[in-house]
């Protein structure tokens, strides 16, 4: 099929795409472009739409303001705590799901049933196994002999709430994914390499890590941008608060904060963009490091 | 490395794949496992590499008993059917992956592979990768793998299934061309009797998960032990024709078509294999039978005729000059050495078959 498109081909294809296209321009294009503009707005009206003064005020005020910096910092320990977690802990499940075993299929849907689910529902049902006094993990803890924690209310701790929250919410997809991936290495390469004298472990690294990078690539990618826009579970798990003492601010909520709360659409917009330049930094780190390791058969 | 394989089974649910098989391959030796699919010769390498684990019975290497021992820790090389190269491998990381397992020094390693690779005339291909290579280059690719971290034994799993026809004849010279330069035991498994009878010392037929026939090729064809072994080996296939005994020193097919055969057995019914290559048109003086020709076929040198007894078909490869046509009525004569005698129930060679005929060509039949 090389025929070459002409103006009608193009207005009948235009056609079709059009009711898909109006509404992401609508409501995602023209945001995205309109925000990046709204980023460089310093004095704005916004009951008449009216701009007196563009400028890069607005970056200058973020990069003095002590919360924007500690919502940075807060994201990165978010990130760096999710995605390497959640990968391994999601590999590690899928090759045991991808081993013989029975109720193969029960165990999917069980491992799957978080991604489906609502965060909502999720926060509120793990704000209960997080409570303090009540909770199931305190209860697991003091099984050991530990005391309880502030999981919600301590600063110190409620990351590490919300990153065990994450990594558990996120399991699902990425097991499915990996499973997938597994399941299409060709099993002689196993017998093959233990032939050849490869432990397990060898194996593992050397037959299935390498032919698993596309799938390992995929997931990393689409986890590190996902989790750099964490915002529902803070707000669902502490109730519509940035954690106690602002400990679980991240850059989404930050923007949430300016936009809905202080009307600070210019700052809002710039801290967004923000977001936006770090992810697409780490993509184009990423996409550089996938073209050297990834092997696509 | 000698071989000793004492009453291996192996038991799949209820399925015997390899009923107690024993044998004993020698040093040096290229043999091969022949049957038809399903008949365990598979389970039987795989049972050797350590990949499966038998049920019951012993595999000693040596003395040493491996029974138990992990494929990792066998010393085995194996080339696999798909040949199961490692993709994201250059060819030459390929051949040093086993020395790297066992953590070969990288100059030392690099220089072994580099020198396999020669040996399997791929010495030009190294930086490749097995996607940029043809199938016989992967086929020999896989067999500088197997071999790079000399082995005690070779196993080659249908190793030629995947290569076009004219690849495979270069390619089953080349197998043999370099375990004889190695001299390693090398096992090698195939459903294709040419493949078999062509390179191998001797060769173990399997039906059925039971070894029938251990023995030279030549040996294998001359003298099968049963009736498997003589419908299995030859093409066209032998001719079985089951007869009953009446009168004297006549066997008779039945009423309407006899069947004269020289020498007298004292069973009373029997079954004999005629090869189709040792059938010829005779006179009637001293023709086993008669029959009517309904086909003709003419392949190259040989001509094939079917001649019809009372309801039984005969192929025989005839001299092409002779003048014949369908419809005719012929005359087919063995020499009596040619015959081969088989119980009609148990399929048990009885005798005969003992054929010195300078024109039975192995290739060419085989």
């Amino acid at each position: 099929m090389t025929i070459k498109p002409t103006w009608k081909s193009t207005l009948k294809a235009l056609l079709y795409l059009a009711p898909a296209l109006v509404i992401l321009i609508v409501f995602n294009i023209y945001p995205i472009i309109k925000s990046f503009f709204m980023a460089f707005y310093t004095d704005y009206d916004f009951y008449n739409d009216v701009v007196f003064e563009r400028g890069f005020g607005n970056f200058v005020t973020l990069f003095q303001d002590a919360n924007f910096l500690k919502s940075v910092g807060n994201t990165f320990l978010f990130v760096l705590g999710v995605v390497p977690i959640s990968i391994i802990l999601s590999l590690f499940i899928a090759i045991l799901l991808n081993s013989k075993i029975k109720l193969l299929g029960f165990f999917r849907t069980i491992y799957f049933l978080p991604f489906v689910t609502s965060v909502v529902a999720v926060a509120i049902v793990w704000s209960w196994i997080f409570h303090s006094d009540y909770g199931l993990l305190n209860y697991f803890l003091g099984l050991f002999g530990m005391d309880a924690i502030q999981w919600l209310t301590d600063p110190n701790y409620s990351m590490l709430a919300l990153i065990i929250l994450s990594v558990w919410k996120g399991l699902g997809f990425n097991i499915i994914i990996f499973l997938a991936g597994l399941q299409n290495i060709n099993q002689q390469y196993y017998l093959a390499a233990k032939v050849d004298g490869a432990s397990s472990w060898s194996r593992f690294m050397n037959v299935t890590v390498p032919l698993l990078s596309p799938t390992l690539f995929f997931i990393s990618i689409i986890s590190i941008i996902n989790t750099f826009k964490v915002f529902d579970e803070i707000f669902a798990l502490f109730n519509g608060k940035p954690g106690p003492a602002n400990s679980t601010l991240t850059v989404v909520y930050y923007v949430y904060q300016k936009f809905y709360e202080e009307w600070e659409f210019g700052l809002a917009s710039a801290a967004a963009f923000v977001l936006f330049i770090i992810v697409f930094i780490f993509t184009l780190i990423q996409l550089s490091f996938g073209k050297k390791f990834v092997h696509y058969q | 490395m000698e071989i000793h394989l004492n009453k291996l089974t192996m038991q799949f649910n209820d399925i015997k794949a390899v009923n107690k098989l024993s044998t004993t391959i020698r040093d040096g030796e290229l043999v091969s496992l022949l049957g038809p699919s399903g008949c365990g010769k598979s389970t039987t390498l795989m049972l050797l590499a350590g990949l499966y684990k038998p049920t019951s019975g012993k595999i000693y290497f040596g003395d040493k008993d491996v029974t138990k021992l992990e494929a990792e820790n066998r010393e085995i090389g194996m080339v696999f059917q798909n040949y199961a190269l490692y993709p994201h491998l250059s060819v030459l990381k390929n051949i040093m992956f086993p020395l790297r397992m066992q953590k070969v020094p990288k100059k030392e390693s690099k220089k072994l592979a580099q020198e396999m690779a020669e040996l399997v005339q791929i010495g030009h291909l190294v930086d490749r990768k097995p996607a940029q290579l043809s199938g016989g280059q992967q086929q020999r690719v896989a067999i500088a793998r197997a071999l790079v971290k000399k082995p005690k034994l070779l196993l080659l799993d249908e190793p030629l299934s995947n290569l076009d026809a004219k690849l495979r004849l270069e390619m089953r010279e080349e197998i043999r061309r370099i375990q004889q330069e190695i001299g390693i035991t090398a096992i090698f498994v195939t459903h294709d009797q040419e493949e078999a009878l062509s390179i191998s010392d001797r060769v173990m037929l399997m039906n059925k998960g039971v070894l029938q026939q251990d023995s030279p090729p030549q040996e294998m064809y001359k003298t099968p032990v049963n009736q498997f072994a003589a419908g299995f080996l030859g093409n066209p296939p032998i001719n079985f024709v089951t007869l009953a005994k009446s009168g004297n020193d006549k066997y008779l097919l039945n009423e309407l078509a006899p069947f004269r055969l020289p020498n007298v057995i004292e069973e009373d019914k029997v079954q004999i294999g005629l090869r189709p290559e040792n059938l010829y048109i005779s006179d009637e003086a001293e023709a086993i039978c008669t029959g009517k020709v309904i086909h003709i076929e003419t392949i190259g040198r040989d001509t094939l005729i079917k001649v019809e007894i009372a309801g039984e078909t005969l192929r025989a490869l005839i001299d092409p000059s002779l003048q014949i046509n369908i419809g005719d009525y012929c005359h087919l004569g063995i020499e009596e050495e040619c015959i081969h005698y088989f119980h009609p129930e148990t399929g048990v060679r009885l005798g005969g078959g003992d054929c010195h005929d300078d024109q039975t060509n192995m290739e060419k039949h085989a």
